[in-house]
């Protein structure tokens, strides 16, 4: 299980294969910033077995975002087991000795709680959103889970079935889903990267519930876990329960964690997927870029600024060039996401209107790039930009889930509290030169991805008309 | 955005409302003025002001011919007001980071507004420009047909969306809410930029509007707002009636498209808002196919037999019908048997109703977590604006939780089993190739 149900659509999204793209979505609301002030101002002490405690106080409702992060996801997957870090996200749900299978959800429910939990590159997050005096049942939940767990090989195999068919419903029923997944094996030569979260179908059959077993011990540990409790509670109301929940559990080994960095890529490289299902085309390029862990951090701010002058909104340059005015494209955007371990990407999408080449946009694009790379930035979009990121930090603080989010995000990739809390002026400090500057040491279309998703050619609504009626499907 | 997602996002809107008591941080004030009403919670923790607001009538109001027109409406509201094209409109949102936005669904037409404390004055003059003065230029009109015509072809690459559309169409046959709100190819294509100006001029009046403020403002500030928007719309409009109706059913239909996995969309008539029993089907459908990880539907599809990722049931109710929708995403060669479980199911409600112990929980679940509903400005003002919408009581909130104690076995049984029934849930399933 796990997470993910049908509609928690926000977690869902979160959970998996559609990193890049999914926190592309969330990012504005994700993410951190605010003028001079802190953003959440959260507290946080270290238990002696390692754990470290984030709380984050928010007064509006009675209730707590309780959440146990992970410092592993599917980049530290074993060669050849792609998918468990995800699979084991869900079989976490499956029972220990004295919680068996099933009823970690139900008592939550049952209290009046709602739980989910969502796994990434770096890191595998649980959560229970519940009213605040409940807040040391689902740490004993958690802590209980965090050591006890226990696996039967038909719960295994059950859960397989589970997750191919998530990753059905997620990829294999979305061209533009099974493109990303090649572009990023093709982006990332080196990196972990390169393998989808949920996994790839051959691989994720043939895990085993030894495999599971040996990743959950080795990783599932205090030392390597983050707790995060945002909401109606203070430090002093959460210390003595997480010493006296979490800090009995042994402190274990520390895991170590490889980071796999990129050799610098030499060449552009070109991928097309054919697929019969495409009505509307789509084209993107990618680029490798540091991320907030691996690279500067004025570089980082300053390609965070340009990710939004260029592809954010409809006053954005990608949006003014290839959108208004009769221009080739029916959108057009870009992204990037620092908060990851390992090497991050920046990336430029649009969609042709009908009767448009991708080569057509293709070039359009590439003359933004162009005079991005030559200076040709205006100071007043690149201030209003900076504008809306810094508000961002504001509205973050409107809601109980954002701060954990983000903390719980930045902490599990190596990045400090400062990061998050300090993010408003890093963004205030960037100057027109630095964005340019960034400009030209990423976006290099002699060694990017481009990714190209044609249209079928099949008229709209041509199956749909043969669609036929029967009632014997059963 | 599709007429999924949509549906979706208002169902959960409605199962929010469904749900409870919370925290006095839901103080609402009723601020009247100017013919004008609107509902302020004020919280002047952060400096951020959410607004919603709502016009009742929605896509359903589409001319035979024109479907999409209120959704194009939606999406030209901020493409230029007043003296600003929109450029220039655009360019005033992003220079004060103001977030704004607009929406259809097949009722109402709603708006949403994020803004800091700080800009509250231009936020809200931008806001009054779109809704009063918006300038429907050729340009922007025809960037917005074009995307939303992308929108659709997108649409036609996924089976559950197809899937419901069909089924809408089933089971609402000759009916407004049988026509997709997002139009087709060619509806979009036939709208004008009069019908457009007309759209607006009848359907954005004050008689239809209600308003939800949560955040950093006073009760004057709102007032004011009031006050300004009773001077810019037209303080009546005109609307044609829609005709009550009772959703079909219909044999098992097939739409064979090319998909890894296929998607299984049905539904049942349900319940209105306004149904003294409505309440009792809330709970009902929680234990049946409700949120979270433990409804009947997600253990027996796909805890004990692995048969599909997520499985979920809704009551789906409308101002002029209701639905009970459900949906879920299974292998093309196992749709007979994940069919069969949910027919099942339903069948094993219908005869046997809850348990005591089901019913407890799902009370449990409701009311425990109504609370959770309330964690940020933008979903209590988007409350504020639904529960007007239903009519339902700016006490609502208040009493939501007792409505839902107040659920007897006897009241949940009646309607498991007078109102659920195997024979009347239309199936669509998408998929197959």
């Amino acid at each position: 299980m796990t997470a993910n149900s049908s509609h928690g659509a926000p977690v869902g999204l979160r959970a998996g294969y559609a990193l890049m793209f999914a926190v592309a979505l969330l990012w504005p609301l994700v993410r951190p910033p605010a003028a001079h002030a802190a953003v959440f101002s959260p507290e946080t002490f270290t238990l002696a077995n390692g754990l470290q405690v984030v709380v984050i106080p928010n007064r509006r409702a009675p209730v707590v975002s309780h959440m146990v992060w992970y410092k592993v996801g599917a980049a530290d997957e074993p060669a050849g087991q792609s998918g468990l870090a995800h699979l084991l996200e869900h079989l976490m749900f499956k029972g220990t000795p004295t919680v068996p299978d099933g009823a970690f959800s139900q008592q939550v429910a049952r209290n009046g709680g709602e739980d989910n939990a969502f796994t990434s590159y770096d890191y595998t997050a649980y959560f229970q959103n519940i009213a605040k005096d409940r807040l040391g049942l689902v740490m004993e939940l958690e802590a209980d889970r965090m050591r006890n767990l226990t696996l039967s090989d038909a719960q295994v195999a059950g859960e397989i079935n589970v997750v191919l068919e998530e990753r059905h419903q997620r990829v294999d029923n979305n061209p533009a889903a099974l493109l990303g997944e090649r572009t990023s094996a093709l982006l990332f030569l080196n990196s972990p990267y390169r393998r989808p979260v949920i996994g790839w179908e051959h691989e994720v059959r043939g895990l085993t519930r030894s495999q599971v077993l040996a990743f959950y011990r080795h990783w599932y540990q205090p030392g390597n876990a983050i707790v995060v409790v945002a909401g109606d509670v203070s430090v002093d109301e959460v210390r003595p329960l997480a010493e006296r929940i979490y800090g009995v559990i042994p402190a274990a080994v520390a895991a170590e964690r490889p980071l796999i960095d990129e050799p610098s890529p030499l060449t552009a490289r070109r991928l097309r997927l054919e697929d019969p299902r495409v009505a509307q085309p789509a084209w993107s390029r990618h680029y490798l870029a540091p991320s907030a862990r691996s690279g500067d951090g004025r570089q980082v701010a300053a390609l965070e600024v340009l990710a939004a002058v260029l592809g954010d909104g409809a006053t954005s340059r990608l949006y003014r060039s290839l959108v208004v005015d009769g221009g080739p494209a029916v959108s057009a955007a870009a992204m990037y996401d620092p908060t990851l371990r390992g090497p991050s990407r920046f990336t430029i999408s649009a969609s042709p209107r009908p009767d448009v080449a991708l080569s057509t946009i293709e070039a359009a694009v590439e003359a933004v790039v162009r005079s991005a790379r030559d200076g040709d930035l205006a100071a007043e979009d690149i201030e209003r930009a900076k504008r809306r990121l810094i508000a961002e930090a504001v509205y973050a603080r409107d809601s109980l889930s954002h701060g954990a989010q983000a903390l719980g995000e930045a902490l599990s990739v190596g990045l400090p509290i400062a990061y998050v809390e300090e993010w408003p002026q890093a963004i205030a400090a960037v100057s027109r030169d630095e964005v340019i500057a960034a400009a030209r040491a990423v976006l290099d279309d002699a060694h990017a991805v481009t990714a190209l998703l044609p249209a079928s050619g099949r008229e709209d609504g041509e199956r749909d008309q043969a669609a036929r009626t029967t009632g014997a499907v059963q | 955005m599709s007429g999924l997602l949509r549906t979706l996002s208002l169902l959960i809107g409605l199962l929010f409302i469904g749900a409870g008591p919370a925290a006095a941080a839901t103080d609402i004030q009723r601020i009247v003025s100017g013919g004008l009403e609107a509902w302020l919670v004020e919280d002047h923790a952060t400096p951020v002001i959410s607004l919603s607001l709502a016009f009742r009538g929605g896509a359903a109001l589409d001319p035979p011919g024109k479907e999409g027109l209120a959704q194009l409406a939606s999406s030209m509201l901020d493409e230029g007001a007043g003296d600003l094209d929109s450029q220039a409109f655009q360019r005033r949102l992003d220079d004060l980071a103001v977030e704004l936005g607009f929406e259809v669904d097949r009722d109402a037409f709603y708006g949403h507004l994020r803004t800091l404390a700080e800009n509250r004055d231009e936020a809200f003059s931008l806001l009054r420009l779109a809704l009063s003065r918006p300038r429907f230029d050729a340009e922007p009109m025809e960037r917005m047909r074009n995307q939303l015509q992308a929108g659709l072809r997108r649409a036609e690459e996924d089976p559950r969306t197809r899937a419901q559309r069909r089924l809408f169409a089933a089971v609402f046959p000759e009916h407004p809410y049988g026509r997709p709100v997002e139009g087709t190819h060619d509806s979009l294509a036939a709208v004008t930029a009069d019908d457009l100006r007309g759209f607006a001029a009848r359907h954005l009046s004050g008689d239809a509007l209600v308003l939800g403020v949560v955040g950093d403002i006073t009760a004057a500030d709102v007032k004011a707002l009031l006050d300004a928007l009773a001077r810019d719309l037209p303080v009546a409009g005109t609307r044609p009636a829609i005709a009550d109706i009772t959703a079909a059913v219909v044999p098992e239909t097939v739409v064979t498209m090319p998909a890894r996995q296929a998607a299984v969309v049905f539904a049942q008539p349900g319940l209105k808002r306004n149904d003294p029993d409505f309440i009792a089907l809330t709970v009902v459908n929680q234990v049946l196919g409700g949120s979270g990880l433990t409804a009947r539907l997600f253990e027996e599809v796909r805890e004990k037999r692995g048969l599909a990722y997520g499985i979920y049931t809704t009551p789906l109710p409308f101002d002029h019908s209701a639905l009970i929708l459900g949906a879920a995403g299974t292998a093309n060669e196992r749709v007979g048997e994940t069919v069969a479980v949910i027919r099942d199911e339903w069948r094993r409600l219908a005869r046997e109703g809850l348990t005591e112990t089901e019913l407890a929980d799902a009370k449990r679940y409701l009311t425990g977590s109504y609370p959770l509903r309330f964690t940020a400005s933008g979903s209590i003002a988007e409350m504020l604006v639904a529960i007007q919408l239903e009519r339902l009581g700016v006490d609502y909130i208040s009493r939501r939780n007792s409505l839902i104690e107040a659920v007897t076995l006897a009241d949940a049984n009646r309607v498991a089993t007078r109102l659920f029934d195997p024979d009347r849930l239309s199936v669509v399933i998408a998929g197959g190739l």
